[in-house]
């Protein structure tokens, strides 16, 4: 990027008011803590991925029940009866967006816009969005958790998949970080 | 008092979804706190620009590690009694390197697109949009996935249990590890400093 348009984005930032994120080591220290609170209150870790999974068992059960009764990876979302909103991650993942909307607005950052980098469209970023999503959404179906369920929580329990799977994770970003670089930066 | 107090019968079903709730805004406010709104600043981990993602996830992991050990030491909480999620190594090593192609693609995973989403980012909602519909072609895929999905089952396993190696040395070689990736990281920011999306805008020694 050149100097004029980071001076720029300064200067923006400036306007915005804004306040800087948390030095990350502090975060990590909160986030730990938050971690450790569900271990010792709720005997379990946190999750995201979970979340939507029920959700997306519940609509297809709204629309096409038949449909979802065939499908033995879906059928067991409903055993005994419970309805799968009623779940401890979508309750949870509720917690995230309230907490994550609390965070910024205390610190001036809820506002409408793209994070990018200077080298692509608006338009571009938001198909690579969804593709990575989608990506993401399917690997963490596989892998039986996402970041939180597993990185996270599983490293925290010296899990030996959650551990096998953390080391995956970065190596499959890291190997296309080269091939995405037009995105970011 | 013996913890986990759920798994100790302390309150039942309802109250733990109230306890979701709570512990979900701690979980979404500092992931926000740390800039995980943020897609480019989480993707600026993988070119060595803004070493956030692995700082704070580290920090996330011995903080509650170190907690949970000593914890389960002095005889507070029963570690047995927290929920493992199964390994079965095949499909989490294949799903790890999927996920990790989309975060790099999208610039989140799911946890952070939901803080995204929440603070008004465009990416953040089409990310969140991209994560239902990858599940969806999951669910309706699975009989073809089945076998992948149920390969190398290994139940409910921790390092300690699979290597023998004592939990409390595997702790301190955890944390050992940490500090050395916040060496390293606090190294490659420097090295990068001036560079598009690094957390340090300008080279020190300019």
């Amino acid at each position: 990027m050149s100097e004029l348009t980071q001076t720029a984005e300064i200067k923006k930032a400036e306007t915005d008011k804004a306040k800087p994120y948390w030095n990350p080591y502090l975060s990590g220290i909160g986030l730990g803590l938050v971690l450790l609170l569900a271990f010792i209150v709720m005997g379990r870790g946190l999750g995201a991925s979970g979340a939507f999974g029920s959700v997306i068992a519940s609509g297809l059960n709204a629309v096409a029940p038949q449909h979802v009764n065939s499908n033995e990876y879906l059928k067991e979302n409903f055993e005994g009866g419970v309805n799968p909103l009623k779940d401890w991650l979508v309750f949870e993942v509720i917690g995230v967006i309230a907490g994550g909307f609390i965070s910024g607005a205390l610190a001036g950052r809820i506002k409408i816009t793209t994070f990018k980098g200077p080298n692509i469209s608006n338009g571009k970023r938001l198909v690579f969005a969804l593709l990575g999503g989608a990506i993401m959404g399917f690997g963490a179906k596989l892998a039986r958790g996402c970041t939180s369920g597993q990185a996270l929580t599983g490293g925290a329990l010296l899990n030996l998949g959650s551990w096998v799977f953390m080391l995956c994770v970065f190596a499959g970003a890291y190997a296309l970080a080269y091939f995405m670089r037009r995105q970011w930066t | 008092m013996n913890a986990p107090f759920f798994k100790y019968g302390l309150f039942g079903d309802n109250v733990s979804l109230i306890i979701a709730f709570v512990i979900g805004i701690g979980f979404g406010f500092f992931l926000e706190r740390a800039g995980f709104g943020n897609g480019k600043k989480l993707a600026m981990q993988f070119y060595f620009r803004d070493m956030s993602v692995l700082k704070v996830m580290f920090t996330a992991i011995v903080t509650a590690m170190l907690g949970v050990y000593y914890l389960s030491v002095i005889g507070f909480i029963d570690l047995s009694l927290v929920y493992l999620v199964p390994t079965n190594i095949l499909p989490q090593a294949i799903g790890g390197l999927i996920l990790g192609f989309g975060f790099v693609i999208g610039g989140y995973c799911p946890g952070t697109s939901c803080v995204s989403a929440a603070t008004g980012k465009k990416d953040g909602i089409v990310y969140v949009i991209g994560v239902f519909l990858g599940i969806l072609v999951f669910d309706e895929f699975f009989p073809l996935v089945k076998g992948l999905y149920n390969a190398t089952p290994m139940g409910q396993l921790t390092i300690a249990q699979w290597s023998n190696i004592p939990y409390g040395l595997l702790v301190f070689a955890v944390v050992l590890m940490a500090i050395g990736g916040f060496i390293a990281a606090e190294w490659a920011e420097k090295k990068n400093a001036g560079k598009e999306g690094s957390v340090i805008p300008e080279r020190m020694d300019k």
